[in-house]
């Protein structure tokens, strides 16, 4: 066991290094602009585009610069320093990393409690209305993409510009240790928008594995000993969630990718909206170290997930 | 008791009767498809939410089952009848320890504290064989053996020490040898806890050690009754003819062939008319395909029933000709012969 956590753990270092390179080649190849003309000011003469170029480390051959940058981040943990602030990347994201965990952590919880309690209800209620009502919408949610419906959410319930006023808008988060309960009413939008599209993945997959174990002859096993129904469901769900803990890491990078679009929509100062900005501007480094980030989360997620799973499934085991 | 399904309806089980009484064993025969474990199930009310129409009566010690609530139903599972499955492993929870397994079981009909359940539960193990219980309490099912799963499952059907164990093929996925030490293990449990016993089976030779009295059952009805020694010394219906001769004896002549019931399982869905069993009996006659048989007892052997059309004497003489090892043809010719002469 142990040497199967190293093996993945070495194995999540390499795929690091493949992202970086990604990440690398798709912004200095393909540029969204060139980030020594931008900061030239209006009319850039190139002699300032030059030594701008220069102070960036942006004139050295490619893989000089690919070098240079995965020993700082590999050996010295530092993730370079942002084009437009000058301020480390480092001390940016961490800036920034408490309002994307308030959200992404508050939208898993959702996701999970939701995504499971509908798949259950349905699976034991198939083919009545709530089952139907209840997939009828999960397929809504899966097909909807976040910032379409983010916006939705706004226009409908958003206290500004909402035709019910009730819940705070767009650009009303603040960190959870100055106004515990601003915090949480300003995030209870973007919760339910960032959580949906995987809650209904997960209660479709669970409605398929749960309908699917109630038929094992376990369940009739259970049932036959004189189990209460509650303690037969029980058995039921135990076996089917297991299917979809295998699903979890990859639905955290799912999350990751959408947490970019919902704090862009509600204008949370996280890590998404930091990505998306650095985007827009060319600002490699910041670029760079988001998505390296949201890399690890989902290798780790992913080792988690399968260490976890040998204990969750007692037949598995790891060599 | 009759089910819906995508094909159309389908009459699994039809007018069946049968009792059974503390310390004996009926077993219940049949292939496939006869209705032996859908009648077993409903006993336990486990074909309720299948959206099956019952009708009839199923009496546990005075009360009728089909009556109960839920409820009360679930009190009689698991405590006064219990049942084991064909294949322990699918039936038991892959994902639970044994003990746990057990323990749920006797605290599902009684108010036990876990320590008392666990010490059961280990006390069950020992009592169905199993080695060092109170350790492999804490074993999962698929670190078990075939043999050591169906042991378990017994101990759990056996935790709230039950009046009736209904055996569904409880040796059918288990080696022969195997096989023999859970026929045993049964044998010895219900001479010690004096619990009734309904074994259902494909195999006749399952029951002739265990059984007091048998059911044969032939798509959903039974076909013939009588006690286990009339079945195997001088069996009525010509469907226990081809069962008995479809399986090896040892005491029989060493040259008989095996002689394999020709055809399949009726659809029960569509069952044939007249005698069920009429396109598949070597001797059935043109009005078998109009005339229902009614389960009646011989004359002189009123513990002897059977639900066949051909007269008794030419019954007695086919039967004599196949137990000296004829084939169905040998026999049909002799008695067809004897028959025109008389």
């Amino acid at each position: 066991m142990t040497r199967y956590i190293i093996r993945r753990l070495l194995w999540g270092v390499a795929l690091l290094v493949i992202v970086c390179a990604v990440t690398f080649v798709l912004f200095r190849v393909l540029p969204t602009g060139n980030p020594a003309i931008l900061r030239a000011g209006r009319d850039p003469q190139p002699k300032l585009v030059k030594e701008i170029e220069r102070v960036l480390g942006l004139n050295k051959p490619l893989l000089v610069q690919f070098w240079n940058y995965l020993k700082e981040v590999f050996l010295h943990f530092n993730l370079g320093y942002s084009y437009a602030t000058s301020q480390s990347v480092r001390s940016l994201i961490a800036e920034r990393l408490p309002a994307t965990l308030s959200l992404t952590l508050g939208a898993a919880v959702l996701w999970i409690v939701a995504g499971l309690g509908v798949g259950i209800i349905s699976a034991l209620r198939r083919h009545s209305l709530a089952d139907r009502v209840a997939m009828g919408i999960s397929l809504v949610l899966i097909s909807a993409p976040e910032f379409w419906l983010g916006l939705i959410f706004l226009y409908v319930f958003a206290s500004d510009i909402g035709q019910f006023k009730i819940l705070p808008g767009a650009g009303s988060y603040v960190g959870i240790t100055s106004d515990p309960w601003k915090w949480f009413t300003s995030l209870i939008m973007p919760w339910i928008v960032l959580a949906s599209g995987s809650a209904a993945v997960y209660a479709r997959l669970m409605r398929a594995s749960l309908s699917e174990t109630m038929r094992e002859d376990y369940i009739r096993t259970a049932r036959a000993k004189g189990l209460a129904e509650r303690q037969v469901v029980r058995h039921g769900v135990r076996a089917a969630i297991n299917p979809l803990i295998t699903l979890f890491g990859l639905e955290v990078g799912v999350l990751l990718g959408g947490a970019v679009l919902v704090e862009t929509v509600f204008n949370i100062p996280g890590i998404g909206r930091l990505n998306y900005q650095a985007i827009q501007s060319s600002n490699f480094p910041v670029t760079q170290g988001t998505v390296l980030l949201a890399a690890m989360f989902v290798i780790v997620a992913n080792i988690v997930v399968d260490i976890a799973y040998a204990y969750l499934d007692p037949r598995v085991r790891y060599q | 008791m009759v089910f819906p399904s995508e094909d159309g309806v389908v009459r699994a089980v039809d007018g069946i009767t049968y009792e059974v009484h503390g310390g004996r064993t009926l077993g219940i025969v049949g292939e496939s498809g006869s209705g032996k474990t859908v009648s077993s199930l409903t006993t336990l009310g486990l074909t309720r939410r299948e959206g099956a129409r019952i009708s009839g009566r199923i009496v546990f010690e005075g009360k009728d089952l089909l009556t109960l609530g839920e409820e009360e139903l679930r009190a009689v599972r698991g405590n006064d009848i219990a049942m084991i499955f064909q294949d322990p492993l699918s039936s038991l929870h892959p994902l639970y320890r044994v003990g746990r397994q057990l323990v749920e079981t006797v605290r599902a009909h009684g108010d036990v504290s876990k320590q008392q359940a666990r010490q059961r539960a280990i006390e069950l193990l020992g009592l169905v064989g199993i080695p060092d219980p109170a350790r492999r309490v804490d074993s999962f099912p698929h670190e078990f053996s075939g043999g050591m799963r169906q042991r378990a499952m017994i101990a759990m059907a056996l935790a709230n020490e039950p009046k009736l164990l209904i055996a569904d093929e409880p040796t059918t996925a288990l080696d022969v040898t195997v096989q023999a030490q859970i026929l045993a293990l049964m044998e010895r449990l219900q001479r010690e806890l004096g619990m009734a016993i309904v074994m259902i089976t494909h195999d006749l030779g399952v029951v002739a050690e265990m059984a007091d009295e048998i059911a044969v059952m032939y798509a959903g009805r039974i076909v013939e009754r009588a006690s286990a020694a009339r079945i195997f010394a001088a069996p009525e219906h010509p469907y226990t003819w081809g069962l008995l001769k479809s399986i090896p004896r040892l005491d029989g002549p060493r040259e008989a062939e095996l002689v394999p019931i020709p055809g399949t399982p009726p659809s029960l869905i569509s069952p044939p008319s007249g005698c069920h069993f009429h396109p598949r009996c070597p001797y059935s006659q043109p009005e078998h395909e109009r005339v229902d048989p009614a389960l009646e007892p011989l004359a002189g052997e009123p513990g002897h029933q059977v639900a066949c059309l051909l007269q008794a004497d030419v019954r007695a003489r086919l039967w004599r000709r196949l137990a000296a090892g004829g084939t169905p043809a040998q026999a049909l010719a002799e008695v067809g012969q004897q028959g025109e002469r008389a």
